[in-house]
Formats: C-alpha cells, structure tokens, sequence
C-alpha cells in the first residue's frame, strides 16, 4: 500500500474538521472496500481518519423509529433482535451480502459508502470514467456480463453491490450525516446516484460530510417479506440480480408494497411502477407476472448481460410469490 | 438463529483514551522536530492519535495472551504484522482482498479477515491466531476434527478454516450442513475438501462422537 499518515478523532467534531483541513483524506471504517481499493492503487488517499472512536455504535428505538448509528457492524446488525423482528428484511439482506468475517467488519456507514463499481474500475491499466473522468469506460464494449440493465450511461454501466442498501431502499429509510455547517436528512432512495455525466459521484454525500446513522421509519412489513439474491455461487458472490420485496394483505388484497432490486444499476433500483400496479390488486401469479413485465420494460442491456432482463423478470415474480406466501 | 448477545453500544474505555493522550504528548513534540509538516502539528491540537507519512506509531495488543507493545507504519496490515514483525506465520495470506478466508483470526473474539484491517485500527484489542487455539500440546477440539476427518490437503487453507470453524460454533452458526456451509463461505479452499470441513465441524457441534 501507499503511504498515509492516519489520525484517529475522539469526537464527530474533530473527524469533519481533520477532513475540513486536508480534502485528500478519507474516513475509514471497517476499511474492507477502501483498503481493498487502496491495495489496487484505485484510491490513493493521503491521510486516513479512523472514525472508530466516535460514538456511533448505537441501535434504539425512537418511538416507533428504529435509529442505526453509522459504526453498528453489519453482522450486528443483522443479529439484533429489533431487526429480526420488526425489520425481517433487513436482516435476510444483510446475512446475504459478504461473508462472516467481512460482516464483523463492516459497519452501515461503510455499506453505504462502498464504491459502486466494476473490473475496469479496479483495472488501473483500464480506461474508466468513474476512476478516471473522462479516460471512457472500458466495460460498455468490454465484458460487461454484471453491468447495469438500468439508470446506465454512456459513461458508466457500473452496479452498486450492496445487499443492505437495496432493503433500505425499500423500506424508506434515512440517512443523518453530519457536516460543518450541522446535520441534514437525506432520503435512502436519494442518497446514490445515477452515472449520468458524472460517474466519478457514486452518492450525494458532501466531501467533508460524514454519515452519522440511518432510520428506518414505521412499516407494517413483518410477515409477507423477501431478500432473494441469484448469484454464480450459492454464498459469498455479489448478485447478479437481487430482488427485495416487502407486502402488507389483508383480506387477499396488497395495501402496501414495496420492492427494490440490486445489481442491476449504479444504486437500489426501486421499481414504483411496479409496486403501483399491485397496490390494491389480489396477490396472484398474474398480477406478479404483469409487474414483473412492467418493471423490465425499460431495461438496456449490453453484450454479455442480456440475461439479466430475462433473469429480473423471473427474478422479481419469485419473489413476489415467496413473499405472498410467507 | 440462535445469536450471541452482545450490546449494542460500546463506550470507549477510559483507560485507552488516556494511553493515547500520553502518547500524544510524547509523540507530538518528537514529531515536530522530525518533521514539522504545519498541517500535522495543527492536527495534532484537535485528533487523539495521529502518525505521519512513514512514521511508526506505537499500539498495544493482546496477542495470544500475551500483551504486546508495538510500533507499526499506519499503512501495515494486522496480517502482515502478525507474519512479517511477530513470525506468526500461522496466518496465511492467499488473496490479501478479503476474498478467501486465508488470513482469519479472532479479535475479541469475532472472525475477520486480518488482510482488511489495519494494525493500528485495533489498538488494545485482543488478537487470537492459530497459534493461540491451542493449549500447549493439547490441540483445540476444532483441530482433532480437522485431523480425524482429513479436512484438508495441501493445509494452505487450514488455519482459516478453523478460526473461522471455531468462531461458527462459537456463534451458534453451526445448527446443519446447510448453515456450516452458509456461514464458512468465506473460506475458500481450492483443494475442494468441504465435505470434510463441513463432517469435522458437525462432529464438534455433536460433542465429538461421530468420528
């Protein structure tokens, strides 16, 4: 690795001012992306700021909101009874991502802000917009068999990996960060970003904000909930499409659903078409055949991912149905 | 599942806080006159712990047992302290990416991959290596498994495997076949000898009776 000086702030004040002071720094957490990147020469950071001795370890209830600070490991998380009980789709996609070992050591914060990202960016042999603006993107007439079928451009048809994000995604949560200027609320499902023209930005977060935690507001969806993720291996792979699928019935109609898909675009792709089309329907084969047909309509596919279409829409109506029935 | 409790918060310790502020006192003035970079020396009026670029900054673990003061550049892996600077060549770097398990250890007790961490990010932490599972002579039962059921080849694997295995069972992960293989998936073992991973583990969980 490159050398970097680290300093390690006791309060959230002095971690924002040492980034205020030196814009080439960046927050480390568990580290298991940002190391990795580092490793590859892909992030070359001058100073690292351990963040670990902030406060930010708390999971309560605030009212009927669930707060999650910003450090709760994933494995924790995961394992914390309030989310197994009241937020099941939560804990499914977090025990779906990673491995053990990498779930003890990855925090939400670091979830978050894990880059989204593909071989050519790791490449640094590789032409890549997003490591490098406007050297082109190596992946739209490379292999491109994980890429994006949706939000891409012509800059970046790169996918956000995470499994935790895309049921945070669904279940409307939202992100606190902190920063000089004082704190800010930001909506899950607007904290990433599409490539658009500037595929260098994976999320809204300023430079020098820092994520504080992440709230999951009230939901009826304890009961008819599903985190199905199709990979290349039976665990420890990233998906190659990942479906999240949350409903509330009552009397054999869907009040309330919502469904959010990973690996298939630069952030959790929520489908709201979708979920339009099953509000107040009956939860048959049908009506899931027919949001699945809805949700894929608009995907864009490349050489070697055009399976992924096939594969979302399959995708989508199997996790419609586990979900109905569970 | 069943799930070890553990709290959710975790305060910091007074007494780290107040090792890391001697330090800062020592080292802040011995910095100033190796290096005198003006943003280090503004830094250090606000940050409790800071090392410059090359700089070797001390930290205390407990490692196998033993207490240990170190000094480590910021940029040297928990992984590649354990094998470089204390020849505890048990650990085993396969990818150094966090992808194949090689490099587990325990800290305070949970598997992570060592390869993704840095030295001086586990400050007072307790680090357990394959070298510290057993007692003596006395192998760790999760190691008689792995002999009795032939749970390698080539062994590069091994010492991950069985810090992890030790940490599956630990963690109540251990319930069937299934879940073993769920929550081992993060060690990879090239030479394909799962089915004997998976029996050695079982035969632990099951009080060591099936063999």
């Amino acid at each position: 690795m490159n050398p970097f000086s680290y300093v390690r702030p006791n309060s959230l004040k002095a971690a924002i001012d040492a980034m205020a002071r030196d814009h080439s720094a960046r927050f480390i957490a568990g580290g298991t992306n940002l190391l990795d990147l580092m490793k590859n020469g892909v992030t070359l950071p001058e100073k690292l700021i351990d963040i670990n001795q902030l406060p930010l370890r708390e999971i309560r209830q605030d009212g009927n909101t669930l707060h999650i600070g910003a450090l709760v490991l994933n494995s924790d998380l995961a394992a914390h009874e309030l989310v197994k009980t009241q937020h099941p789709l939560l804990s499914e996609a977090l025990l779906a991502g990673a491995s053990q070992q990498l779930r003890n050591m990855a925090t939400v914060g670091g979830n978050m802000m894990q880059r989204t990202r593909c071989t050519y960016f790791y490449d640094t042999s590789m032409p890549c917009n997003k490591r490098q603006p406007n050297s082109g993107c190596g992946a739209i007439g490379g292999i491109n068999r994980m890429h994006a079928i949706f939000g891409a451009s012509d800059n970046c048809i790169a996918v956000h990996p995470s499994d935790m994000c895309v049921a945070l995604a669904a279940l409307d949560a939202t992100v606190l960060v902190a920063g000089p200027k004082g704190e800010r609320r930001i909506p899950f499902t607007d904290f990433h970003r599409l490539p658009g023209n500037t595929p260098q930005l994976d999320n809204n977060l300023a430079k020098n904000e820092l994520i504080t935690a992440v709230e999951i507001p009230p939901h009826p969806f304890t009961k008819h909930i599903c985190y199905l993720k199709v990979r290349d291996r039976a665990s420890y792979a990233f998906a190659l499409v990942s479906v999240a699928v949350a409903m509330d019935i009552s009397d054999n109609v869907i009040r309330n659903i919502r469904i959010a898909m990973g690996g298939v675009a630069h952030k959790p792709w929520r489908l709201p078409d979708a979920e339009k089309a099953l509000t107040g329907k009956a939860p048959t084969s049908d009506n899931f055949r027919l949001a699945a047909t809805i949700a894929t309509q608009g995907a864009k596919t490349y050489a070697h991912n055009g399976f992924k279409k096939d594969l979302a829409f399959n995708s989508i109506q199997t996790a419609l149905l586990k979900a109905a029935t569970a | 599942m069943p799930q070890e409790n553990k709290p959710s918060s975790v305060p910091p310790k007074k007494d780290k806080q107040e090792a890391r502020r001697d330090f800062l006192k020592q080292s802040s003035a011995v910095m100033a006159l190796a290096l005198a970079p003006p943003l280090v020396l503004k830094a250090a009026q606000h940050d409790e712990a800071i090392a410059a670029v090359f700089e070797k900054m001390p930290v205390n673990l407990e490692i196998n047992g033993k207490k240990m003061q170190l000094s480590v550049e910021p940029r040297v892996t928990l992984l590649d302290l354990l094998r470089e600077q204390l020849a505890l060549t048990g650990t085993k770097k396969g990818c150094d990416h966090g992808q194949c398990g090689a490099c587990t250890v325990h800290v305070n007790g949970q598997r992570i991959n060592s390869c993704l961490t840095l030295a001086v990010m586990q400050e007072g932490k307790k680090i357990t290596t394959i070298e510290g599972l057993s007692n003596g002579d006395q192998l760790h039962p999760v190691q008689e498994a792995f002999i009795r059921h032939d749970g390698f080849q080539c062994g590069y694997c091994t010492p991950g495997q069985i810090m992890s295995a030790v940490a599956c069972l630990h963690e109540g992960h251990a319930g069937s076949p299934e879940q073993i293989r769920e929550f081992m998936s993060g060690n990879i073992c090239r030479c394909g000898a799962y089915d004997n991973i998976v029996n050695a583990i079982m035969d632990v969980k099951n009080g060591g009776q099936t063999a």
